[in-house]
């Protein structure tokens, strides 16, 4: 089983400690397959925590099972200090309370899913207005604020299917950061991009860890894991096999798998 | 004008058609707005059943999927006439009943509504699967990535998944438009004076029944063709944000 409270050490220096979100002792089953058999992990506010580890380990589940895109097995989860409500089955007592939590909580996706029918500013809007009714002369003023922040100020009248996958993620990224989140959530952001567009991405999340962003970053890229998070998590088959602070995790590996693990991803 | 209507021949229709009586333009036209009418709330009725339909074939529990499997299934199994005929007669039968339990006593139904429900109910079983098919076809990260940030469920019906499916469903409402104006036509079994009945009537007086089965022919073109107009337009919009198809398969 893994163990909790990984990543206080890493903040203490920012003087903010309080937690935004914590996990205890996740699980998740699909039918009869184990997918996650005791996620514990906590992050406080600035963390920048990378989760790494094979295809199929986990990763996206786990991300998934914190805003309930997937019901979770059991377990604990504590977002901003407010504990999510759960039965027994780990299903949520309370739709409205899942909602409220899933604002506080930006989600940028592999594969972007940003809502091709509408513009980027009415994608980077819809949720500001609709959801969380903020004026919408308010909403625009700060979308293209967020727009022009990710290199697309001029692209707001666009709709996504016109722009390049580096250009997609950007956007969708300006649409996580329009609900001001408590913590961003990343599943593997650049793992659906050309080669060459993956560092326009990447600049652009480096950026918002410098700002000091609560962020859970999925990503293949272990360099860029290494330099900007405060806190690496090697999942493996569903449990963490090891976890610490970047320089130890990449530079000192401890585990046998994460050793032929770091070998194989280069 | 007069000389080249009878140069043709064509002075005889001309009168035949004339809007006003003895012509039977008039009743031609009023016959093609009944039939406008009724096309047009079956439609939407057939619309509106279709969304819930499609809601719950998706997303339902088990009841309401099997009831709204046996409403699809025999609606498209049934020929339409037979329907109309079933739908009509007990329908107003029931409503007569239900006036006369309640002691009203036998109501009039005014044709229009009649219609309407019937050819509704008919249009709904179609559209519960067109846009059934279209909401199936909307990529599933769109509606995941509107959960993710705390939409609740009808609002991410209303912003997300209605307007994402728009493009793929009106193909197939088109059709099912055309099919409503041309299925009025067979309310003229239940005595309904759409466009048809009318057409047959004023045939049957003047004996002219080549000049007024080409005239509600040329009416039911050019609603088609007007329709076909409108329907691109709705397309254009609901593909808005769409790169064209044109040159995508080259
Ligand atoms: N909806 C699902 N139904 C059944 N199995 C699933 C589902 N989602 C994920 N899985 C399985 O769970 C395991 C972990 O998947 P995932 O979390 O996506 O891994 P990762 O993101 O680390 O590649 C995989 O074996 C995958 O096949
Ligand atoms: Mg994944």
């Amino acid at each position: 089983m893994a163990m909790s409270e990984p990543a206080a050490s890493d903040t203490q220096s920012d003087g903010d400690d309080a937690e935004a979100i914590r996990v205890e002792d996740l699980h998740k089953s699909f039918g009869s397959l184990e997918v996650l058999k005791g996620v514990s992990l906590t992050a406080h506010k600035g963390d920048v925590v990378a989760i790494i580890g094979g295809s199929g380990s986990g990763k996206s589940t786990f991300l998934r099972c914190i805003n309930f895109l997937e019901t979770p097995s059991s377990g604990r989860i504590v977002v901003n200090g407010e504990e999510i409500q759960m039965r027994a089955d780990g299903s949520p007592v309370n739709r409205r309370q899942i909602e409220r939590v899933r604002t506080r909580l930006g989600m940028v996706f592999q594969a972007f899913n940003l809502w091709t029918h509408r513009t980027l500013l009415e994608n980077v809007i819809e949720v500001p207005v609709h959801v969380l009714k903020v004026p919408k002369d308010r909403a625009i003023k700060r979308a293209k604020e967020l727009l022009e922040r990710v290199g697309l100020g001029d692209r707001g009248d666009t709709f996504p299917s016109f722009l390049s996958g580096g250009q997609q993620q950007r956007a969708a990224i300006a649409r996580a950061l329009a609900v001001d989140p408590s913590v961003m959530l990343f599943d593997e952001p650049t793992s659906a991009l050309d080669p060459e567009l993956v560092g326009e991405v990447l600049t652009v999340i480096r950026d918002l860890a410098a700002e000091g962003r609560t962020m859970l970053l999925v990503t293949h890229e272990m360099k860029f894991a290494r330099e900007v998070a405060t806190h690496v998590v090697y999942l493996f088959e569903g449990r963490i096999e090891e976890q610490g602070p970047p320089a130890e995790l990449f530079g000192n590996p401890k585990s046998a798998r994460l050793k032929q693990f770091l070998k194989t991803v280069g | 004008m007069d000389l080249i209507l009878e140069t043709l021949g064509l002075a005889a229709s001309a009168e035949l058609l004339s809007l006003n009586p003895p012509g039977w333009g008039g009743n031609l036209l009023r016959g093609l707005a009944n039939s406008l009418q009724i096309a047009f709330g079956a439609f939407g009725f057939g619309l509106l059943i279709g969304l819930f339909g499609a809601s719950g074939k998706l997303y339902g529990g088990v009841v309401i999927r099997d009831l709204l499997a046996i409403y699809t299934t025999v609606i498209r199994a049934v020929p339409e006439l037979v329907l109309i005929l079933i739908l009509y007669y007990v329908g107003t039968d029931l409503i007569n009943k239900a006036s006369q339990m309640l002691g009203y006593g036998r109501v009039e139904i005014s044709g229009v509504v009649a219609g309407i429900w019937v050819l509704g109910i008919v249009q709904g079983a179609y559209a519960t699967e067109v846009l059934r098919g279209a909401i199936k076809a909307v990529p599933q990260g769109q509606i995941e990535a509107a959960r993710a940030f705390g939409m609740p469920p009808f609002m991410l019906m209303r912003r997300v998944t209605i307007p994402a499916m728009m493009s793929y469903a009106t193909p197939g409402l088109a059709n099912l438009w055309l099919i409503a104006t041309k299925d009025t036509a067979l309310l003229a079994i239940v005595g309904f004076s759409e466009l048809t009945l009318e057409t047959r009537q004023a045939a049957a007086s003047t004996r002219a029944y080549f000049t007024f089965f080409l005239a509600a022919g040329a009416l039911y073109l050019i609603v088609t063709l007007f329709s076909g107009a409108v329907f691109a337009r709705i397309e254009k919009w609901a593909r808005r944000g769409q790169p064209s198809l044109r040159g995508a398969h080259k």
